[in-house]
């Protein structure tokens, strides 16, 4: 049997049993959605209909739309890009390197985490997908196809190829992980369906949970899975922002060109994406009255997280002032002079006041177990880490070489208008996820509430 | 009750503990167990049932060596031999440059092809057909069931026996096979 320690306090409060499980996830699935849900889809899809307006003007009358010139080629769109890759990082570390450590409190976190993971990186996505211009010929052009050209083969020493695989790969398996979970709870909601008589969603539950009976050895062999999976998904996380990171790295750009950048995009990543679970966790409990599977400890942990990997993210930015500095390269030095005093000085001290200064107000446990504070904190830092890539990317660029061709970057609405697309394809896509799809893992959440419930704790 | 169909008794439990100890003494009396159904995976089950340790790990290895062979092939095929090319002054075999596509492939069939044996192994499938002896196996009770017709003891006598050893409820069931 298994012990452990009275001290640590229970993941599970109110006195839960097995079948309040089930109850308490269920419902959400089985019940009509309430006003808030209904308010909150229909504002979700007003941003993506007028978001889809921008991406329409881009596919119609090209990239020329965004506020792009000649010496900044690059601005938002890779600026958005980073910015939803790097959210996309946190389910699939919560789920895979969690499990790999047995920390226990993922349980409760990681199928939205995971859900908020493949969103956003459908986001992310589309924007080197219309950055392309002609997409459908683009998305033929990047795959290694035979062509009428000779055939002139993809390049495969180019990062934005690797980037390429990274993410179909880190889409894909993330996926593949994300619904192996979901098919045992599926049968729960198929089951509880039959029950009842509700023959459409017996139906619908029933394909989608593979049939799945929660036979000891299926559960013994889906254990395995789970595991090789994370081990697989481990490095596959750290990989992804490596790689994206070295889009800019491997350039020989100023304030591009640097070997910090791997870990410090990881760690940026990490960051962000424990700030954007935190932002829908905060509000997903509340709605979903689930105060007793996502609990206060399991924010403040999450916290704990941020302050790991913000005072890393810190430490990065400082590191890159210091080996500008120590470099002697006059270029280094002053693209990093330019990025703190230039005129998007603005931009840089914003960046540092949020991703540097204010996760270092949860050393004070009063602030990391509030929920308010958490969730305002959680937002800044998800401001500070655009700002991050909009930094390196836009101040890298805008004063080339030669100073006849420095120029400054101004968006255009097309260039908000993408943004503001993929802010309503992700929360539509999150709201539809949190009603026809249980918000918690509740077969691992049964699995711990014998060991660690509110009822053996006390 | 007519005979078509598999005759199965069917021991419900409500504790996992109490359900690890209960297959632990139903299998010493020399019971033959069909199979256990839970809501959430029991640690230490398989051995009690004597399973033995999955061997998906391997199957993930191969596959994962096989998305090795396929994306170094792949490389080599297109820009050293096919059309060779200098590119950032690297020879026609840049090895480094390799890795990263070689290690998406690697983690990327790896994990399909493990999942895609799970799945074809296990007999999962979009509306595979659930064996369910009992509708709360997914919810919140375990489920122990004992095929009579593989087994000496008489119908009553099992029933007995799975209540003697921490079952709330003993049942009859006839599953189509």
């Amino acid at each position: 049997m298994h012990v452990e320690s009275k001290l640590r306090k229970p993941l599970i409060t109110g006195g839960k049993t097995l079948h309040d499980v089930s109850e308490d996830i269920c419902k959400r699935v089985e019940q009509k959605p309430s006003l808030y849900w209904y308010a909150a889809m229909i504002i979700s899809n007003i941003t993506l209909i007028v978001g889809a307006y921008a991406v329409y003007r881009t596919l119609w009358d090209g990239i020329g739309m965004w506020g792009l010139n000649k010496t900044v080629m690059w601005a938002w769109d890779i600026t958005n890009f980073v910015w939803w890759v790097g959210i996309g990082h946190a389910g699939t570390l919560i789920s895979a390197i969690l499990l790999l450590f047995r920390q226990r409190w993922r349980m409760a976190i990681n199928r939205s985490a995971e859900a908020m993971t493949i969103f956003a990186v459908i986001c992310a996505a589309m924007f080197p997908l219309l950055h392309m211009g002609r997409l459908w010929i683009g998305l033929i052009w990047v795959l290694p196809l035979p062509n009428t050209y000779g055939s002139l083969w993809v390049n495969f020493a180019s990062p934005l190829l690797w980037d390429v695989f990274a993410i179909t790969t880190y889409f894909s398996v993330s996926l593949v992980f994300w619904y192996i979970g979901l098919i045992p709870d599926f049968a729960t909601i198929r089951d509880r369906a039959k029950k009842a008589g509700r023959k459409v969603s017996a139906y619908i539950y029933g394909g989608l949970s593979f049939g799945w009976d929660g036979a000891a050895k299926t559960w013994s062999r889906y254990e395995t899975v789970s595991l090789v999976l994370a081990g697989l998904a481990t490095p596959l996380v750290l990989s992804v922002h490596t790689i994206v990171s070295m889009d800019f790295a491997t350039s020989v750009i100023p304030g591009w060109h640097t070997t910090i950048f791997p870990p410090y995009f990881v760690a940026g990543a990490i960051f962000s994406g424990f700030a954007m679970v935190l932002t829908l966790l905060i509000i997903t409990r509340k709605v979903y009255n689930l105060e007793d599977y996502i609990t206060i400890k399991h924010l403040e942990l999450m916290n704990i997280v941020i302050i790991v990997t913000g005072s890393i993210v810190g430490i990065a930015y400082l590191t890159e002032l210091f080996m500008a500095w120590y470099s002697g390269v006059a270029y280094e030095q002053y693209a990093f002079y330019n990025r703190v005093t230039g005129p998007y000085w603005w931009a840089y001290w914003s960046m540092m006041t949020c991703n540097v200064i204010s996760p270092q107000l949860f050393w004070f446990k009063k602030i990391r177990t509030n929920i308010v504070a958490t969730f305002i904190i959680s937002i800044i830092v998800n401001i500070g880490m655009w700002f991050e890539r909009f930094v390196i990317i836009v101040t890298s660029l805008h004063r080339d070489y030669l100073p006849s061709s420095w120029a400054m970057f101004y968006p255009t609405i097309y260039d908000l208008g993408m943004y503001i697309f993929t802010f309503g394809l992700f929360f539509t896509a999150f709201l539809a996820f949190s009603k026809y799809f249980p918000v918690i893992n509740m077969a691992e959440v049964k699995s711990i509430l014998k060991h660690t419930g509110e009822k053996v704790k006390k | 009750m007519d005979d078509k169909g598999v005759k199965f008794v069917i021991g419900i439990y409500e504790d996992e503990d109490v359900l690890l100890d209960a297959i632990s003494s139903v299998r010493a009396k020399g019971v033959n167990i069909y199979e256990v159904y839970s809501p959430f995976p029991v640690h230490g089950i398989e051995s009690r049932l004597g399973y033995k340790r999955s061997r998906l790990s391997i199957a993930a290895f191969c596959f994962g060596f096989l998305g090795t062979c396929l994306a170094l092939t792949m490389m080599i095929g297109m820009t050293t031999i096919d059309w060779p090319m200098i590119i950032g002054g690297k020879d026609f075999l840049p090895l480094p440059v390799f890795i990263p596509v070689t290690f998406e492939m690697t983690v990327l069939l790896s994990a399909f092809g493990m999942v895609g044996t799970f799945f074809v192994i296990s007999d999962l499938k979009p509306w595979g057909k659930p064996k369910t002896f009992d509708l709360r196996s997914t919810d919140d009770k375990h489920v122990m069931a004992i095929e009579i017709e593989k087994n000496n003891m008489s119908e009553a006598a099992l029933k007995k026996l799975l209540k003697s050893n921490g079952a709330s409820e003993a049942n009859s069931k006839l599953m189509d096979e």
